[in-house]
């Protein structure tokens, strides 16, 4: 146990400050919380490496004010990883239409957004345009941590979908 | 024509390949009786299956492990075939392999009893791999995925998934409990289904070795080598020294960071949450100097056909060997922070346990198998250069417990460290990457490599234009699925994720 003790405190704080600022991104700084629920979408795991990468105390996405929730009830932000495979096409739909509005529609990764080196498949959809237009696409296969972060604040102060 | 049923090959007559230092044999058979009675005679052997899948031409190919080497046992079957004979009599984990075969090209396999669908999800008007414009009468499908019931009083289902609650892939999990005990688990995969066999097909050499490198990102580095082993066999391209090393480097790369996050997980997710910041920061220092050095986070595409896409120089030597005192100092310590740990180890211990026999009889191999008592290692049992010169040590434990399974992970990682400082003070120089040639006429190749879960295997077939026929990629995950069914019953539900994580199958590269 004290080892534990001693380790916590010699570690200190690790987390970085991002390297670019909301100011600099030409939007005021975000003072709020938003939730975010992950669905992945057929992806090769690949993302969801980078997605745990955001949690590790270096990014820490929490300590922005963004965090991962298991509902969909609770989420603002629908974060999509993987191609689309047709199997998982409903599964998707559900969580989005589960979502309290307003929501937003996050594609991380080349897959999420065209297919990927998975395009042109009888399994997938080739991305999440046919299904869910995304309102912010984060490029990469996959994009690093810092470049999630800033699509997920993209997301959040993008207008809302025209209803 | 009277068939011959009698089996053809013994470990004791030889291995007539030798390619990358793992003995192999292709065995070619037309007579079913005669494919059931080599997998029979293999099984009695101590064999493994590893994996089973078809190709278009139509055959049916198995590749078999044995101590002494692979035997691909393949199955021509004539074009209009409508059924094969199954494995499952001899290996159990034949099954969805052949339930799979049955989803995607319509043939069915004669003797199995359990033809309910694996890959295929009702979606399909007709198998989408079958060669036949006319494709095979398809067994009648019931609408809902028939799991089997567990009856008695009190027992009720809980049903979960695909979509789970953390940053996980997708996939069905069927818990039949009675209170907060689970009697039976059944899992229900095929939902990151991306069609990979038909993708292959018709790629340029360099396209089709970027979507090997994302059959599992998580195993980058072992699919894309397993893949250019492959490749490498099949053309008869020889391999240079340097290019060697760095390639078993990046294999104990992706190794150390795999164990590393999947120990930091496990922590996290024995309710000991200060251990994702422990172990995860490690992780993300590794991928930075991937970045730096190699290219890419997750080393994806750094190693291809022929050769590896970055060489080492000194500066970089320099840096890998700062970098592995580091990684062995930290995890030195939090090492002994989970051993000390009581509330930790009682959570991991007796936990999901996998009893050697079972792990046996499925033939499972890989860090799961180590911990049950399979001591199967590609880097120990063959001698393959170049971490063959360094005598790498087998982790084996044999309670086969999640405590194992993190036992494992540690010693694990302390010999890839050892291994990889050994690699990094004895590079031999310069590695040219080879130039792959144009084959005249259509070739095969295998490729074997000791992954991080386990076996990983590569097979292709080249044609003429340096264009992919086809391939198969497959790593230990679809058998890590009956081994998670096994050890779970008996168990409370809420120590599932624990269990689940301990092994850690890949959704992607199971259902592929
Ligand atoms: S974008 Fe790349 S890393 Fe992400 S799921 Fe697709 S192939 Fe994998």
């Amino acid at each position: 146990m004290w080892k534990l003790l001693w380790k916590i405190l010699k570690t200190g704080t690790l987390t970085e400050s991002p390297v670019r600022t909301q100011e600099e991104t030409g939007r005021g700084p975000f003072r709020h919380s938003a939730s975010i629920r992950h669905v992945d979408a057929g992806s090769c795991n690949g993302c969801e490496l980078e997605l745990w990468a955001l949690e590790n105390p270096v990014t820490s996405l929490s300590s922005r004010g963004f965090s991962f929730v298991a509902s969909p009830r609770h989420a603002d932000i629908l974060l999509v990883t993987g191609p689309v495979s047709c199997h998982m096409k409903e599964a998707l739909e559900t969580t989005h239409q589960a979502m309290p509005a307003p929501k937003r529609v996050l594609a991380v990764g080349d897959c999420a957004i065209s297919g990927g080196v998975f395009r042109g498949s009888y399994a997938t959809h080739d991305g999440l345009s046919s299904i869910l237009p995304p309102d912010v696409s984060v490029p990469g296969c996959p994009p690093p941590p810092e470049a999630i972060a800033e699509g997920v604040l993209r997301a959040f102060g993008s207008p809302p979908p025209p209803s | 024509m009277e068939a011959d049923s009698s089996p053809f090959f013994s470990p004791e007559t030889g291995f007539d390949r030798l390619h990358g230092g793992i003995p192999h044999t292709v065995l070619v058979t037309e007579s079913p009786d005669r494919y059931l009675a080599q997998a029979r005679l293999l099984s009695n052997d101590g064999a493994r299956l590893l994996t089973l899948w078809s190709d278009s031409l139509p055959a049916i190919r198995a590749a078999i492990l044995l101590r002494e080497g692979l035997v691909l046992l393949s199955l021509s079957l004539p074009k209009d075939a409508a059924s094969f004979p199954s494995l499952s009599s001899v290996f159990p984990t034949a099954v969805r392999f052949e339930r799979t075969i049955h989803d995607l090209f319509g043939l069915i396999p004669d003797g199995l009893t359990d033809l309910r669908p694996w890959i295929d999800h009702g979606l399909w008007s007709h198998p989408p791999l079958s060669p036949s414009p006319f494709p095979p009468k398809r067994l009648a499908q019931e609408e809902d995925y028939p799991f089997v019931r567990v009856r008695g009083e009190g027992v009720h289902e809980i049903p979960v998934g695909p979509v789970h609650a953390g940053i996980i892939e997708p996939g069905h999990f069927r818990f039949s409990v009675v209170g907060e005990k689970v009697l039976r688990l059944e899992t229900r995969m095929g939902y990151t289904h991306k069609g990979i066999a038909r993708l292959f097909r018709g790629r340029s050499l360099p396209e089709a070795a970027r979507l090997a490198s994302r059959i599992s990102g998580d195993s980058a580095v072992a699919s894309s080598l397993a893949f250019s082993k492959a490749i490498e066999e099949a053309l008869d391209i020889e391999i240079s020294e340097g290019v060697r090393f760095v390639r078993a480097l990046l294999l104990e790369r992706e190794r150390v960071a795999n164990h590393l996050a999947d120990l930091g997980a496990l922590g996290n997710d024995a309710g000991l949450a200060v251990a994702l910041s422990l172990y995860h920061p490690l992780r993300e220092a590794m991928h930075r100097i991937n970045l730096s050095l190699f290219g890419h986070r997750l080393l994806f595409d750094s190693v291809v056909p022929g050769g590896v896409s970055t060489g080492l120089s000194e500066a970089m030597i320099e840096t890998l060997l700062r970098e592995n005192e580091r990684l062995q100092a930290e995890v030195t310590l939090l090492e002994r922070i989970y051993a000390d740990h009581g509330g930790l180890q009682d959570r991991f211990q007796n936990t999901g346990i996998l009893s050697p026999e079972t792990a046996g009889r499925l033939g499972i191999g890989g860090v799961a198998g180590r911990a049950s008592g399979q001591g199967w290692d590609l880097r120990i049992d063959h001698r393959e250069d170049p971490v063959h010169r360094f005598a790498p040590a087998l982790a084996l434990d044999h309670v086969g417990d999640v405590a194992s399974r993190v036992r494992i992970r540690f010693f694990e990682i302390f010999e890839s460290l050892r291994l990889t400082h050994a690699l990094l003070t004895s590079f031999p120089g310069p590695d040219i990457c080879a130039t792959i040639p144009d084959p005249p006429a259509p070739r095969e190749g295998t490729g074997l490599v000791e992954g991080f879960r386990g076996e990983v295997l590569g097979w292709v077939r080249i044609l003429p234009g340096k264009i992919l026929g086809e391939a198969h990629i497959a790593d230990g995950s679809s058998l890590l699925w009956h081994a998670l069914e096994a050890s779970v019953p008996g168990n409370l539900v809420a120590d599932f994720p624990l269990i689940n994580k301990s092994f850690n199958p890949s959704y992607s590269a199971s259902d592929l």
